[in-house]
């Protein structure tokens, strides 16, 4: 029953006491609650983490004050089982590295074993031609995926699904080129599993005319949409110096300006005889990393037509140009040839049971992947099996920074950082 | 500038303290001989001679050798464009060598999963904590002497003492299996779901009797 209450009137220096007293009060209570953080999980099932990884988030309000990320969920002990089997063995094992640009790493590993070997100088022209296409189709599979989960995060979702309409494509192609659409397999040490099938040159000459359009429609939803720039500019600014000492690479070092690529700076391959150019940011955001990456597809494109004008023996192979290193103690020889000839059954039964036979010594390859460098330590006591191999993950360093780069920002940012970095767990926790 | 007078700088700057340099493949590497002074060999390499981007460490486990472990740390200059390599030895007792987060804060992870893998200790590491494996893993996979197979944690809680979410279905390896079929059936045979029954049992038993119960209220502290 509501009652009608008198009104009080008290004097104004009581109440302007009182007011003040009741705000020092609220403020001390502020004060305590500023001193009280509050630790947030972020993954390692989190849409946003791309894959198991964890990050431990302290908290003040809004803001991170401390990011301790957890790495190791998918972690399948790669190094370990490469030291238990011959070099080619292993080769299936470096699809599930970087899972989204697997013919890369086949590429790079391979190229790591033959510098042992010291055969990387007289790889056949058309091998080194077919591995550089390879190299390149997965770098704008992997950029594209990339591309279109950081933009998904951000939320814009349509980018997403315009980009995996251009990476079935590719993954039609790598699926007509070596039988498998994920893991790959495709290089052997000293060449390749098979040669180009006839009309596989059109075919992806024919996707490249299609995917600059999508490369377009893209940039025309994320470069100038306003909620896309007010999420990503000057977010996660990664300065030089900064970049340098944390070693990251790839499009995340190239975003804050540093122009190095190792295509160019040590080309391997026939990346020397090559036209392109490497894309840098001016300001080390996230939208430089998203500027860069988009920029190194064009060049990825430019790149793939040059290497199908120039290959050797044209699409069908009409000269019978090799793609493996003409030699029976490295590269299985052809079936028919076993089965006819003494010398190559011996070379197969060597091959096939021992493995390779490296010298003793030890080397660190390095190949520019779409996210970073791919390096690998591989230390030899000769015979087939290495005694140990050191990956040296892109992704793995590049998440370093986080306990650097986090901090001050909010977790919505968090989100926006991790995409820009563009990282796999696969190869992180290998 | 070429590796190789790079690697001549360093040599004649720390003169007796360092060997090599070796080439193979055209790559240079260094040895130094005593592995306290690494970090200060590395900063002279960051400082005077621009080997600014630490590529990574890896480590070595030269099993039935002595010393056992060896470090190796690939250098490379932005300026110059030059890469170098640099070794060294850790004997087995000692286990430990200064760390180089100081010269290189990428240093920091790399020098984590050498820990965590081969149990190399670096000391005044800012945060030196397992990585890959998880906290309280007593082993070190990557040395020689433990086998591919893995080796059973003795540790409940830590390791996978609880049934699995998915156990009992098809595709799911059951612990304890006479051989592989048995762990790891494609599918669930009614005959058969006794006898998967009766060995998850024997385990679970076998865990009780070693530590006195199936589940542990908290974490465990790890062997030393």
């Amino acid at each position: 029953m509501p009652t009608v209450q008198e009104m009080q009137f008290r004097e104004p220096a009581a109440r302007a006491a009182e007011a003040s007293q009741a705000l020092q009060q609220t403020t001390e209570e502020l004060q305590d609650m500023q001193g009280e953080k509050m630790v947030l999980n972020m993954g390692p099932s989190h849409p946003a983490t791309h894959g198991v990884l964890r990050i431990v988030l302290e908290m003040d309000g809004e803001l991170i004050t401390k990011a301790v990320p957890e790495v190791g969920y998918l972690h399948r002990g790669d190094e370990k089982i490469a030291e238990n089997m011959t070099y080619t063995q292993f080769i299936p094992y470096t699809d599930r590295l970087d899972y989204l640009a697997p013919l890369a790493n086949n590429v790079a590993y391979a190229l790591a074993v033959e510098k042992l070997l010291g055969i990387d100088k007289q790889l056949p022209p058309r091998c080194q031609y077919i591995r550089v296409i390879c190299c390149e189709l997965a770098r704008i599979s992997a950029h594209l995926l990339g591309l279109g989960a950081f933009a998904m995060d951000v939320g814009a979702l349509t980018v997403f699904l315009f980009t995996f309409t251009e990476r079935e494509k590719i993954y039609n192609l790598i699926e007509a080129l070596t039988g498998a659409r994920f893991t790959t397999t495709y290089t052997r040490i000293g060449g390749l599993a098979r040669d180009l099938p006839s009309g596989w040159v059109e075919q992806c000459r024919r996707f490249l005319n299609e995917v600059v359009i999508n490369f377009d429609e893209s940039e025309k939803l994320l470069t100038r949409n306003r909620i896309f720039v007010d999420r990503t500019k000057d977010i996660g600014v990664i300065p030089k110096d900064v970049a340098i000492d944390y070693g990251l690479s790839g499009p995340n070092l190239r975003g804050s300006g540093v122009e190095y690529d190792l295509r160019q700076a040590h080309p391997y391959l026939i990346y020397d005889r090559l036209r392109f150019e490497i894309p840098v940011g001016s300001q080390g955001d996230c939208y430089d990393r998203y500027l860069v990456r988009m920029e190194e597809m064009r060049q990825s494109v430019r790149l793939l037509h040059q290497c199908l004008d120039q290959l050797p023996g044209g699409p069908d192979n009409k000269t019978g140009e090799s793609i493996n290193v003409p030699d029976g103690k490295t590269v299985l020889p052809p079936k028919e040839k076993v089965l006819t000839s003494m010398e190559e059954l011996i070379h197969q039964f060597i091959l096939v049971t021992q493995g390779v036979n490296a010298p003793p010594g030890e080397i660190y390859f390095g190949a520019e992947n779409p996210k970073g460098e791919l390096g690998f330590y591989i230390h030899s006591k000769g015979g087939g099996t290495p005694h140990r191999l050191k990956i040296r993950a892109p992704s793995f360093v590049n998440l370093s920074i986080l306990p650097w780069v986090l901090p001050k920002h909010t977790v919505s940012d968090v989100v926006a950082i991790l995409g820009s970095l563009d990282f796999v767990m696969g190869e992180c926790d290998r | 500038m070429t590796s190789f007078e790079l690697a001549e700088k360093l040599k004649t700057r720390f003169e007796s303290l360092v060997t090599g340099p070796v080439e193979f493949r055209g790559e240079q590497t260094l040895k130094v001989l005593d592995a306290e002074r690494i970090s200060g060999v590395c900063d002279f390499a960051k400082k005077e001679l621009g080997f600014d981007y630490l590529v990574d460490v890896s480590s070595l486990d030269n099993y039935g050798e002595d010393p056992r472990w060896t470090v190796v740390y690939e250098l490379y200059g932005y300026g110059h464009r030059c890469h170098l390599r640099l070794k060294t030895d850790v004997s087995e007792e000692k286990s430990e060598l200064p760390t180089v987060t100081g010269v290189w804060r990428t240093a920091d992870w790399h020098e984590r999963e050498i820990y965590d893998m081969m149990g190399i200790r670096f000391r005044a590491h800012p945060d030196l904590r397992r990585i890959l494996m998880w906290e309280g893993y007593p082993y070190f996979p990557l040395r020689k002497d433990f086998p591919l197979s893995g080796k059973p944690s003795e540790i409940p809680q830590v390791a996978f003492t609880r049934p699995a979410p998915l156990e009992g279905g098809p595709f799911v390896t059951i612990a304890g299996g006479q051989d592989a079929i048995a762990r790891e059936p494609r599918a669930r045979i009614p005959e058969t779901a006794a006898l998967e029954t009766n060995a998850r049992l024997e385990r679970r038993h076998d865990i009780k009797e070693t530590h006195g119960r199936v589940y542990g209220p908290g974490p465990v502290e790890p062997k030393k």
